[in-house]
């Protein structure tokens, strides 16, 4: 062809064979061309272009356009298994790199499918009830008349739960009266266990749809029946049919067992109930409760509710709120008025996630669990990713001689990136087998961490859907920049050699080592903030001395009136240092009341105190410190009504000067004169609850009427725990005969408040020190890839007189500038997490800046130590050796 | 009844063809019918209305030679058939027909 030809326009001969009838197309073509010739000879480029485009434009016609699918030309099966082929074939060429890929992107997967466990799992709680949705719990709240902040509960008064069946029957299908669920000994025959159980009314094995395995949801309506759990009743009967058999609660209730059900699974409320017994036999039984009827004022109880399926909760909500306004008689109501007290339902689905609440509504809980983990699985999961990425697209000088050919053959760029993204899915694949073996391997060690039970559900279709889902996420994530960059080459100047690509390919991948390194340092300064606040809470001081320290819980009636032989008889053994009793034990407040007045008070203030009723000798076995005044006498028959010794942070809630002798005057619900008590000592501060909050302002009163159900016992030092335990548990069988001996160590009790920050921590750590592997995998693999690449600089190098550490300064150098880029980048933004965590806690550690340099000094030596292997192993090569070959 | 169908401009290009005898491809027919009728034909009318003639029977084609002004691409030849040359003379004479069915006056 004469190179003056003009051409007609492009874009127009393009758009006519694009859409031209292929059987059609080379006449018509011809014809065009023909007539954009001729017209060009005689009337100039400009007019044949016109009516070339004219020309083209009404050519788009039914008739020419030719049917839609054109390019059927291959099988794409024969394709794929090509590719798969290749694939397969490259990975076992380099089976180091391969081994990288495989192994991070392995690590990555498996610490996304745990926390994808974990997460479905904290989803799925209290799910097995096939009510989860109509189910609620009723909650009482009321507004602070200063401060305006709404606060409540789940314990409400008796009443609440009559006028909801009586005057609200439209809206629940069941309205049952409840007690917490608690500790108690069942006796059968003479065998006594202690199992957990609780007391609720009989629509209740309907309402939580327990799979009944005996009896029916009717077993409960008989006011002297026991539902068991599948396990406790194989645990008192054995293989026994355990319907009909006799049992005994707390040596006082006589029941029949006329029911079992499955056990619950363990992600739900009520998993940890061994029975359920009916509410009418604890009514009868108990004097207390029968007394609670008509009392709007004590709240002890639980009332859960399922609705009618016709309703929503925001209507039963609207409807049941002014409960307490329109039933509370008239002279108490104007009593509580001030405190616009109201009633809520708290729906099931938010027990567990949203179990804070925030100004009366749940707000957190454990969703902000699921959330940093569920971010941390992503990331973890894209660290994984990013080493693919960085390592296919720096090696891709390897693969570009076979772009160029296939392009040339007639490969176009969706087959090539076909062809990439399916070697990615293989890989990730080959990863996602690992995964699954390394999830068999870790499983129980996973569980015993998160305190979870967790399984792969292999039954489970949509579990393989996940799964596949999964694969070809994963497989999409990591290989389809790598499949761009690689399909895009240029055929003739790749075959020409020419696929050095400048600052502007290498600068991608250094982002993504940045965005790596990022994401680990704020992992470690994450995981050191918590093990340093989880540190200093336990390092605080708590008022007493935890060792060889022991509480029991006396709820057996055969307590009742045996106390002080009991004190003498243990005291008598010599294995015990001292002992005392309280209305709770040393680890926990279970009472709080307000309405008191002193001297100098400020008549806005609520006035609320925790009680703890403790017999005189408390102090003295549990080792607290007298900062003032003097502790209990037991020969002072004065001090149990006249006496009262308060905290330190009472002290400084009351705003007392000399607090010694000062008067306490308690006020009843009218606001009348009660009683008054003098402060006769102030002790230090005393941890019994959180000790992560400051410890709240705490009345300890000597009160000879008091329930003291919790006995403390010091172990005497000198004798082993072992020795002083069995003592101790023929000594009070001897007095108390049948009960179980049932003992908690302090210490012990005490470490479990640490546990959910330190499982947090515990996590977190192993999911940092994932992190930091899978990046050091990567940049493992790219300066074992650099090192290669500059074989033949560095032997120049040291021909030319470079020494070793030359080299390796000249290697190592650029992964510590990003590292440090990413220290930078990841101070801050740790910074600002970590701060907002710490806000979580009153009693919390400061973020010190000798931490961040700490971290800073990790990653770095991290890499150093990384890098070093592939740069000293090049720059320790022969210089004869590396510029030989060729 | 119609017996054969053939549109206005599809005649004409059919009486082009044969006008043309062997020498009727594409840019040749679309020539001859604006110098003949001295009217404007677009590719795209002419094309599809060869491919409807083809369609129906009346014309067949038969690749030809090729020029360097093509480039490389080759001419379509169209013959006309048995068929279309009986769908012309039926056409033809139902024209002639109506013709000599107008009264003299009539066109006066």
């Amino acid at each position: 062809m004469k190179k003056n030809n003009p051409s007609p326009p492009a874009l127009f001969l393009r758009f006519f064979r694009w859409y031209c009838d292929p059987k059609l197309m080379p006449y018509i073509e011809g014809d065009l061309l023909e007539l954009y010739h001729e017209r060009a000879l005689t009337k100039g480029k400009r007019h044949a272009d016109i009516k070339f485009i004219i020309d083209v434009l009404l050519l788009f016609r039914r008739g020419i356009i030719g049917p839609r699918k054109r390019n059927n030309y291959t099988k794409p099966k024969f394709m794929f298994s090509s590719y798969f082929k290749i694939g397969w074939r490259k990975l076992l060429r380099n089976k180091s790199y391969s081994l990288i890929n495989i192994g991070g992107l392995a690590i990555g997967m498996t610490v996304a499918i745990f926390i994808g466990l974990w997460v479905y799992d904290e989803l799925s709680f209290n799910r097995y009830h096939k009510n989860y949705d109509q189910i609620a719990q009723v909650w009482s709240g009321s507004t602070d008349p200063q401060t305006l902040e709404v606060g409540g509960a789940y314990s409400i008064q008796y009443p609440v739960g009559t006028t909801l069946k009586n005057n609200y029957p439209q809206y629940f299908k069941h309205v049952l009266m409840s007690r917490g669920v608690g500790d108690f000994t069942l006796t059968a025959g003479n065998e006594k266990t202690g199992k957990k159980g609780l007391f609720i009314e009989s629509g209740a094995l309907d309402m939580f749809s327990l799979k009944m395995l005996k009896g029916n949801y009717h077993s409960m309506d008989d006011p002297h029946s026991i539902v068991l759990s599948q396990s406790a009743a194989e645990s008192i009967f054995g293989n026994e049919d355990p319907v009909n058999k006799r049992l005994q609660i707390d040596n006082q209730m006589e029941v029949t067992v006329t029911g079992v059900y499955e056990d619950m699974p363990r992600n739900n409320r009520f998993s940890e109930v061994q029975f359920f017994v009916p509410w009418s036999l604890y009514e009868s039984a108990t004097d207390f409760v029968k007394k609670r009827a008509t009392d709007w004022d004590n709240r002890p109880f639980n009332i859960y509710v399922q609705l009618q399926p016709n309703t929503s909760f925001a209507a039963v909500n609207a409807a049941i709120k002014d409960l307490y306004k329109k039933n509370v008689p008239a002279d108490f109501y104007s009593v509580i008025e001030k405190n616009k007290p109201f009633v809520q339902l708290i729906p099931m689905s938010t027990w567990h996630l949203y179990a804070e609440f925030k100004n009366g509504k749940p707000a957190a809980g454990r969703i902000t669990f699921l959330w940093l983990f569920g971010i941390i699985g992503v990331f973890v999961l894209l660290l994984a990713c990013i080493n693919f990425i960085n390592l296919s697209t720096a090696r891709s000088e390897e693969r570009a001689r076979e772009v160029g050919v296939r392009k040339a053959i007639g490969s176009g760029k969706p087959q090539l990136m076909a062809q990439f993204l399916s070697e990615s899915l293989l890989v990730v694949f080959f990863a996602f087998i690992f995964s699954i073996g390394l999830i068999f391997l870790f499983k129980n060690w996973f569980n015993e961490l998160a305190d979870k039970n967790i399984a792969l559900p292999f039954t489970n279709p949509v579990f393989w859907m996940m799964a596949l889902v999964f694969i070809l996420l994963t497989g999409f994530m990591a290989g389809l920049y790598p499949a761009f960059y690689l399909s895009s080459f240029k055929a003739v100047k790749v075959l020409k050699g020419v696929v050095r690509s400048g600052r502007s390919a290498l600068l991608p991948r250094k982002v993504l080592v940045v965005v790596q390194f990022t994401v680990s340092v704020v992992l470690i300064i994450g995981t050191l903030i918590i093990y340093k606040q989880v540190q200093y809470s336990r390092d605080r001081p708590i008022g007493y001395s935890r060792n060889g320290l022991i509480t029991i819980s006396m709820n057996d009636p055969g307590y009742n009136g045996k106390k002080e032989v009991l004190a003498t008889e243990l005291l008598n053994t010599g294995v015990v240092a001292g002992m005392a009793a309280a209305s709770s034990p040393v680890t926990a407040i279970w009472n709080t009341t307000n309405g008191y007045d002193w001297e100098g008070k400020n008549p806005a203030m609520d006035a609320e105190f925790a009680i703890c009723n403790i017999t005189p000798a408390f102090g003295k076995t549990i080792g607290w410190q007298l900062v003032a005044g003097r502790d209990f006498l037991t020969a002072l028959p004065t001090d149990t009504a006249n006496s009262i010794i308060i905290n330190e942070a009472a002290v400084k809630y009351m705003g007392l000067k000399d607090p010694v002798g000062k008067e306490l005057i308690d006020l009843d619900s009218k606001g009348k004169f009660k009683w008054s008590k003098t402060i006769i000592g102030v002790v230090k501060d005393v941890v019994m609850e959180s000790p992560y909050d400051p410890v709240r302002q705490t009345l300890y009163f000597y009160n000879r009427n008091s329930a003291y159900n919790q006995l403390h016992i010091r172990i005497n030092p000198a004798v082993s725990a072992g020795v002083a335990l069995a003592k101790i548990e023929s000594t009070i069988k001897k007095i108390v005969p049948g009960t179980l001996f049932n003992y908690k160590f302090v210490d012990e009790e005490y470490a479990l408040k640490f546990s959910q920050e330190e499982r947090i921590g515990k996590l977190s750590g192993v999911f940092t020190i994932l992190a930091i592997f899978i990046s050091c995998l990567g940049i493992f693999g790219l300066a074992s890839f650099v090192a290669a690449q500059r074989t033949k600089e560095i032997g120049i190098r040291k021909v030319l007189g470079a020494s070793v550490a030359n080299v390796w300064q000249m290697l190592s150098k650029d992964f510590v500038v990003l590292v440090f880029i990413s220290c930078v980048i990841a101070t801050p933004v740790g910074y600002f997490l970590m701060s907002n965590w710490l806000e979580n806690f009153k009693y919390r550690t400061a973020i010190p800046w000798w931490l961040f340099l700490l971290t800073f000094a990790a990653a770095v030596v991290i890499t150093i130590l990384t890098v070093s292997y592939q740069a000293l192993r090049a720059a320790m090569m022969n210089p004869v050796k590396s510029l030989r070959s060729e | 009844m119609k017996k054969f169908q053939l549109g206005e401009f599809e005649e004409i290009v059919l009486l082009t063809i044969a006008v043309l005898y062997k020498e009727a491809y594409g840019v040749a027919i679309k020539k001859e019918i604006e110098s003949r009728l001295s009217r404007n034909v677009s590719m795209g009318a002419m094309h599809t209305a060869l491919g409807r003639l083809e369609e129906k029977g009346y014309i067949k084609s038969y690749e030809g030679e090729t020029t360097e002004q093509r480039a490389g691409r080759p001419k379509k030849y169209f013959q006309i058939t048995a068929l279309g040359k009986k769908a012309m003379e039926y056409t033809k004479e139902t024209r002639d027909q109506l013709w000599r069915a107008i009264p003299k006056i009539a066109l006066k």
